[in-house]
This record gives C-alpha cells, sequence and structure tokens, in this order.
C-alpha cells in the first residue's frame, strides 16, 4: 500500500489561527495562498520544527503527532524531507559531504568511506556526479537543488515537503528544476507537498491543490476542479489560464536597442 | 559588480569648505592617537629599551601572561560556548536579561570586578569560607590571576558566540534535524562549524582583554613578581625603577596586540566569506 500523510491541525497563527486538514497520498499536492496564510508554518509543523495545539499528524499507521495522546516526535525521527527555498545546502561541506551528512544521520556505523561510495551513488543518479567536490557556493540554482534533494532522498525519507521550490531560480533555472523535479516526484510515488506562489510549478508539479486563506483551508481537490471553480480572488489570479502564458505585449515594448 | 564609487560623495556645491573642516578635525584626533605609540617606539633609542627587556621583572612577567592568558581563553570558551549556544536560542524573556547581565563586566571598572572577586572568594568572602574548608584559597595567588582574567574577558567571547548562533540560518538547522540530525550532530557537526570565524574573533578578542587585565588583577590577586605579577603589573611596578624598563614592557604587549589584529583581520575575511556562503 503507498504511503499517506494525514495531517489534521490546529495552531495560533499571529492574529488568526491555522486549521488544516489534509490526505496526501501518491498524489503530489500544491499548497498555495497569499503571504502570511499560513503556508510555511503549516510545513514547520508537520516537520515537528512548530507544534500545533490539537490534531493529529500520521504518516500511514505512524503517528508522529496527536496532541491527545501526548505523542510529540521529534523533527529527526520523523523521516520527511525537508527542502526549503534556498534549498539549504551546508555551505562549509561539499556536494558529496551533504549528502553523505544524512548517510551519518541515519546510520551512524558505517564508515565514512562506504558513506562517501553511496553517496556518489546518489549524486550520480542524478547526473551530478562530477560535482562531487564543488562547494555549494560554486554550484548552480539547478545543481543546487539536484544536491539538496539527493541529499534528501539518501536519508530515506517517507514523505516529502517542499517551500517554494523554484522561488529563488532565475527564468531558466526555473525551467530546468521544474522538469526534473516533476520526473523524480512521479517516479518516487511518496507522499508529496509544496508550497508555491507559482502557477506553472502548480501546472508541472502537482495533482491536487489546496488552497490556504488566513490559515483556514478554503479548498482542497483536483487542479482542474479548483481552476474552474476557484474559491478566493487569490486563487482565481494564481490558476487562471492567462497568467500561465507570456504576454505578446510586453515583448512589442521592449527593445534592447538604444535610439 | 556595480558599487557607488566613493568619490562621488565629496563633489559638489559647498565641497571645500567642508572637506577642509572634515580633514582639520579628523587630524587632529589622529595626531593624538598616533603620536603616544610614535614616542613609545622611538623614545631613548633601541638601545635603552633593549636594556629595559634585560630586567629582572620582564621574563618572569611575560612567562607568567602568557601562561595564564591561554588557560584562561581556554577556560572562557569551554564554559562560553555552551552558554552562548543556550542564551542564543531560548526564548525564555530571563534569557534576555541574562545576556545583558553577562555584559556588565565589560562595562564595569576592573577594580570593581576585582573587588568583587575578593568578596566572593577572598578568604574573608561570601564564599571564602566554604573554600577554605576545603582546602582551597585561591585570593593573591597564581589561579586568582586566572580567576580576574576570565571575570573580565568572558564577556567579549560571550557576546561573539552569541552573535554567531544567533545569526546561524535557522533553515540549515531544520534541515539539518529533517535529515535525521539528533541535537548534539547539529551543535558538533553544523552551528560549531558554521560560526567557527565569529567564535575564534571572539576568543581572540577575549585573549587580549585577559592579557591587558590590569585592576581586577591587582585587587584580588595581587602584585608578586614571579607569582601573580602579570605583564600590565610589571609596567606599573617598572616605572618606579627605570622608565624604559617599561617602555620596553609596553612595547611587547603592542606587538601582542598589533599580532592580534592582523590575525583578526585575517579571519574577518574568512568570516566575510562564509557569511556570503551562508546566503548565496
Amino acid at each position: 500500500m503507498n504511503p499517506r500523510l494525514s495531517i489534521a491541525v490546529q495552531a495560533a497563527l499571529g492574529p488568526f489561527s491555522l486549521q488544516a486538514s489534509l490526505e496526501v497520498g501518491a498524489e503530489p499536492l500544491a499548497l498555495v495562498g497569499p503571504n502570511g496564510s499560513g503556508k510555511t508554518s503549516l510545513l514547520l509543523a508537520i516537520l515537528g520544527l512548530r507544534k500545533p495545539d490539537r490534531g493529529r499528524i500520521a504518516l500511514s499507521d505512524e503517528i508522529l503527532f496527536d496532541a491527545d495522546l501526548a505523542i510529540d516526535r521529534p523533527t529527526e525521527e520523523r523521516q520527511l524531507a525537508y527542502l526549503p527555498q534556498d534549498f539549504g545546502l551546508f555551505p562549509h561541506l561539499t556536494a558529496i559531504d551533504n549528502v553523505a551528512f544524512a548517510l551519518a544521520c541515519r546510520s551512524g556505523r558505517a564508515s565514512i568511506r562506504r558513506r562517501r561510495d553511496e553517496a556518489m551513488t546518489w549524486l550520480e543518479r542524478f547526473g551530478i556526479g562530477h560535482l562531487a567536490q564543488r562547494s555549494p557556493a560554486r554550484l548552480s540554482g539547478g545543481e543546487r537543488q539536484r544536491v539538496a534533494l539527493a541529499r534528501a532522498l539518501a536519508s530515506s525519507p517517507k514523505a516529502l515537503l517542499l517551500d517554494e521550490p523554484t522561488a529563488s531560480l532565475d527564468v531558466e533555472g526555473r525551467v530546468e528544476v521544474r522538469a526534473f523535479l516533476a520526473e523524480s516526484i512521479r517516479s518516487l510515488g511518496l507522499p508529496t507537498i509544496f508550497v508555491t506562489h507559482d502557477a506553472m510549478d502548480v501546472e508541472a508539479l502537482a495533482s491536487r491543490v489546496a488552497v490556504l486563506e488566513k490559515g483556514q483551508v478554503v479548498a482542497c481537490g483536483l487542479l482542474r476542479d479548483i481552476r474552474a471553480n476557484p474559491p478566493t480572488s487569490f486563487a482565481n489570479r494564481l490558476l487562471s489560464p492567462s497568467t500561465a502564458s507570456p504576454s505578446s505585449a510586453l515583448q512589442e515594448s521592449c527593445s534592447s536597442q538604444l535610439k | 559588480m556595480s558599487e557607488v564609487s566613493p568619490e562621488v560623495l565629496s563633489r559638489g556645491r559647498g565641497r571645500r569648505l567642508f572637506n577642509a573642516t572634515m580633514v582639520g578635525l579628523g587630524g587632529l584626533l589622529l595626531l593624538f592617537l598616533v603620536l603616544p605609540f610614535v614616542a613609545l617606539v622611538l623614545d631613548g633609542g633601541p638601545e635603552a629599551i633593549w636594556r629595559g627587556l634585560g630586567c629582572a621583572l620582564t621574563w618572569p612577567a611575560l612567562r607568567l601572561s602568557l601562561g595564564t592568558t591561554l588557560v584562561s581563553v581556554v577556560l572562557v570558551v569551554v564554559g562560553g560556548t555552551p552558554l552562548a549556544w543556550w542564551l542564543a536560542r531560548s526564548r525564555w524573556r530571563s534569557a534576555r536579561w541574562l545576556e545583558i547581565l553577562l555584559q556588565l563586566p565589560v562595562v564595569i571598572p576592573p577594580a570593581v570586578g576585582g573587588i568583587a572577586l575578593l568578596l566572593a572568594f577572598g578568604r574573608r568572602g561570601l564564599f571564602g569560607g566554604v573554600l577554605e574548608r576545603l582546602g582551597w584559597t585561591p585570593a593573591f595567588s597564581v589561579v586568582a590571576v586566572v580567576m580576574a582574567q576570565v571575570f573580565v574577558s568572558a564577556p567579549f567571547y560571550l557576546q561573539a558566540a552569541v552573535q554567531a548562533f544567533g545569526r546561524l540560518d535557522p533553515n540549515l538547522l531544520a534541515v539539518a534535524r529533517s535529515l535525521g540530525a539528533s541535537p548534539p550532530r547539529l551543535f558538533l557537526r553544523v552551528a560549531l562549524p558554521l560560526a567557527r570565524p565569529w567564535l575564534i574573533g571572539g576568543a581572540a578578542m577575549s585573549w587580549a582583554r585577559a592579557l591587558g587585565e590590569f585592576g581586577a588583577t591587582l585587587m584580588f590577586a595581587g602584585n608578586m613578581t614571579g607569582k601573580t605579577q602579570t605583564l600590565p603589573l610589571a609596567i606599573y611596578t617598572a616605572l618606579e625603577l627605570d622608565i624604559h624598563t617599561a617602555q620596553a614592557l609596553s612595547l611587547l604587549l603592542v606587538v601582542f596586540a598589533f599580532a592580534l589584529l592582523l590575525f583578526l583581520r585575517h579571519f574577518n575575511r574568512e568570516a566575510e566569506v562564509t557569511r556570503r556562503l551562508a546566503a548565496p
């Protein structure tokens, strides 16, 4: 049976309260909503980096958090891969040692050499074996994303949480990363939640969409259903087909030649 | 890279009088700050200084100063790093008050620190009786020299370390936890290496303060040649014998301080690089 991530939490969140019930299986879920609507807070709650007041978070049969049963598993035991917006690579470690870090956390007994070998296998699987000795500062945005994903998967996670996976990239980087992520997520089959502000991310990566507004999940369903019947003006603006196509008027009004 | 060139800031209307005033005022202070160093190096000539270095006070004081400050810095780093890690991440309101309290030794006169130490750990002090029953009387011993140095120099390290840990990208720490890093691994493998340049800078400042420590040492450890007389105290004693001896000992401290500044510049550069790496 495919793993499922079930979330039903309530937490204080500034002026309002975060209230969310979501079920995520093999179909990736996009979490959309305006700034301050609680998207990142929800990710942090799932990760165990922010404690909800009430509710329950479970990964298939495994309870990660349950307020009534007083269960609150620490982050390092939850086996959730988290990719923050800037990918969170450790700047003091090379690409290969970033991946080896994850392996060391999970299997402290293995020798450094065995961990390096395994890390190399991960990098090669993502087509970046030649970058193993580079420090993150000398990697492009797309390459960083690959190292971060290789590192996340090396820790054998049971679900994937991504915070604005393409936001910190330039336009070309976005296209590359999006295609790579779409393929990876599909082939992994792990429950995946990602926060985004980008309609093209939703289009390329998600099958389902949850719309957050002031901490509440106001709609959750298939992308085409949400698009056909957007619950908020934000969802309408983000997901309406016109936002996903480039404007031709913009091209006409610009010229690189000096007059 | 696109940076505003600094000259453009001093161009345009009214610049002559303005520039003359700024250069004049700044120049006066500069002269005042530099001239004493010129005198310290030149006065009496190299022979007098060389003779001064040969004074009987010099080598015991130098040995004591280097030995005690080394021990002090190690103690400050070993205790200060965990304390700073806790202070930097604590949301406890009392932690903020504690931070202020811990900065107190920076702003109070060192002599006050010496009196406070004496009242706490001196033979007749608040805890002196307890210590004496345990067979330990630290006041007016080499241990007191180290205690005085730790007392006045620890805040410099603590401040740097709290800032260094506080500046770490919370996302990096979150990712490390999600990858399965336990709290000790998070501290040892992520936080410490990332904060390292600032920790080293803080330790260097702390060492400089310990090396220059005078007031608290005089009050709490006394001024006994070969036993508690560090370089600054030796300068004070030498002044009564021969000004060139005091001058020679002072030059020694200037050389250490200068070497320290060069070292810090090097590490600041490294810190700058790490900072940029941490936020690409």
